[in-house]
């Protein structure tokens, strides 16, 4: 049976090539923000690792994880496009990332999103826009916290 | 048996959803309804709906002894030795609170032991995290062996430990489809000198139940999950048991005098049911007895384990799977929890729904059990009587194809 377009839009193949190959995969060592989050319903789990520099900007972001592909491409894609991003910027991405796959208001400067907006296909998954989620709250506590 | 026709009376299973024709095997969440206890429940809201026990009228009457012949057929259905020993509960879950709370409370002391397993599902583990952190006792759980199974050795240790003073375990695990040794772990609760309770939620649709041959002190089941209507479950307990206990909410139906300054209570299993039951619910749950019972529990039984073999056996075909519990060949609950290399549980479930397909992802709420097996979630298909080899063949033919899309293979 062929597959549905709303499942072939969900799993893009650039979203599956990043869950299977995870880029920025890994850990930092301190001095950094570590913040752990996790969506205990379906055991996605993401570590965040951001460096932040002199201004605030996140110097360095790596990720470590496991879960579904939708958590572990959202979280490779977002690592790729926030680096060397200043914080103001960074929350901007992160309110535009929301909207996209909320699908309840414009995004604002979708462009700088790049691939992530191919993440949109979650729109039509309502279960499944807190596992595309999840790395993006990790990095908001991430900026909350500094260092 | 003619499961063709029994199928039939199950109307939701009619229908196509998402790409493909409906194919139900989230059974153990919980299971559909026959057009019998649709109907029940209609009939009883249409002609006979009154509050019980009150109103001095016909209808009242009549509700009342719906009621009370659900009460009745519930007994018989478990082999109690009467109907005086059976509370209604909203499930499974209110029937385990309302053990832990009220022996708790009344029975158990700081340092006494509550004994479970690991492999408990969440309802039959946090009830009693809150009984001990509120009372001091210890809680002790008996391993779960590679296999699936329960470690008996251990548990022969953890008993003569000594301090036990309540023994909790599922009959049928909702995650690995063990069954459990339920006899013989009664057996030695009761050497302990303990209670023992059965959490019955994956056993009382499935197989024979006979409470007195189990031996248990008190057993626990939900409607929902055996045909009947959620909202309405039943707690067996030993008449002994019931009348030491007192009484857990407070409100109209349970007592006999109130005074301002104080109140009488009636004896078991009314002490326990405070407040407007759930009625139409009884009358639903009456009316699941009567369809398994017309089918028959030892057929019903025998069904599951040739779905379930057939599953067993079809799922082991699939490139990288991995199924926790026991091998092929063994009597078993009717579930299959599994991973495979290729597709997270999360995905495949999602996959799987676009062509109809109901599995269930995650932890079963049996958090403690995944980490028993370290897998962070899995898969979950479970059938039930009128599931078919055919759609646990097409369930294959999806997951085959899940697993090469995510695998990219495809
Ligand atoms: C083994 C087991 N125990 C307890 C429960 C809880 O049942 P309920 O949610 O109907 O109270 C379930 C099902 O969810 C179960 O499978």
């Amino acid at each position: 049976m062929a597959m549905n377009d709303e499942l072939r839009e969900l799993y893009q193949q650039v979203i599956l090539d990043h869950s299977r190959k995870p880029r920025n995969f890994g850990e930092l060592a301190p001095p950094c923000a570590h913040v752990h989050g996790d969506n205990p319903s379906c055991g996605d789990e993401v570590d965040l690792y951001v460096r932040f520099g002199e201004g605030g900007e996140i110097n360095e972001i790596k990720f470590n994880g496991q879960g579904c592909a939708i958590s572990q491409a959202s979280a490779s894609m977002m690592t790729q496009k926030v680096k060397g991003k200043g914080k103001p910027e960074a929350a901007a991405m992160i309110e535009d990332f929301r909207r996209v796959v909320m699908g309840d208001q414009e995004p604002v400067e979708v462009d700088r999103l790049g691939d992530l907006q191919l993440l949109e296909g979650v729109r039509k998954f309502p279960q499944r826009v807190k596992c595309a989620m999840l790395a993006w709250r990790a990095l908001e506590q991430a900026m909350e916290k500094g260092e | 048996m003619d499961w063709a026709s029994i199928r039939e009376e199950f109307p939701i299973l009619q229908q196509r959803v998402k790409g493909g024709r409906l194919i139900y095997l989230d059974n153990a969440a919980t299971s559909q309804k026959p057009r019998a206890v649709i109907e029940a429940m209609s009939r009883y809201y249409e002609c006979d709906n009154a509050n019980v026990h009150r109103g001095m009228h016909e209808l009242s009457g009549r509700a009342t002894a719906a009621y009370e012949g659900a009460r009745e057929k519930v007994a018989r259905y478990l082999g109690a030795g009467s109907a005086e020993e059976i509370v209604f509960t909203r499930g499974t879950t209110e029937a385990i609170n309302l053990v832990a709370q009220v022996f708790g409370s009344a029975f158990l002391q700081a340092g006494d032991v509550i004994l479970l397993t690991e492999m408990e599902h969440h309802s039959n583990l946090v009830p009693w995290q809150l009984v001990a952190a509120r009372c001091g006792a210890r809680m002790k759980h008996i391993p779960v062996k590679d296999d699936g199974t329960l470690d008996l050795e251990v548990a022969a240790v953890l008993f003569a430990e000594g301090g036990v003073k309540v023994a909790a375990f599922t009959h049928i695990s909702n995650t690995l489809g063990t069954v459990n040794p339920v006899v013989e772990l009664c057996r030695m609760a009761k050497e302990a000198g303990a209670v023992s309770l059965v959490d019955g939620a994956q056993s009382a649709g499935h197989l024979p139940v006979d409470v007195r041959a189990l031996g248990c002190d008190f057993y626990a089941f939900s409607g929902h999950k055996m045909c009947g209507p959620t909202g309405i479950g039943a707690l067996y307990g030993r008449k002994e048991w019931l009348e030491r206990m007192p009484p857990w909410h407070g409100g109209g139906e349970m007592i006999s005098v109130v005074r301002l300054d104080g109140s009488e209570f009636k004896p078991p299993p009314m002490r326990f049911e405070a407040g407007t039951p759930n009625i139409g619910g009884a009358v639903g749950l009456g009316a699941a007895i009567d369809f398994i019972e017309s089918i028959g529990r030892e057929a019903i039984w025998e069904h599951d384990q040739v779905l379930t073999q057939h599953l067993l056996g079809r799922l082991a075909e699939v490139p990288g799977i991995r199924v926790l519990g026991q091998a092929v060949g063994v009597e078993r609950g009717a579930v299959a929890a599994f991973t495979t290399m290729a597709a997270h549980p999360h995905d495949l479930v999602t996959f799987a729904d676009e062509r109809g397909l109901a599995l269930r992802g995650g932890h079963h709420c049996n958090q403690p059990l995944m980490r028993r097996f370290k897998v962070p979630s899995t898969a979950r298909a479970s059938v039930y009587f009128y599931n078919t080899l055919d759609e646990v063949d097409e369930m294959i033919d999806i997951v085959k194809e899940a697993v090469r899309f995510f695998g990219g293979l495809d």
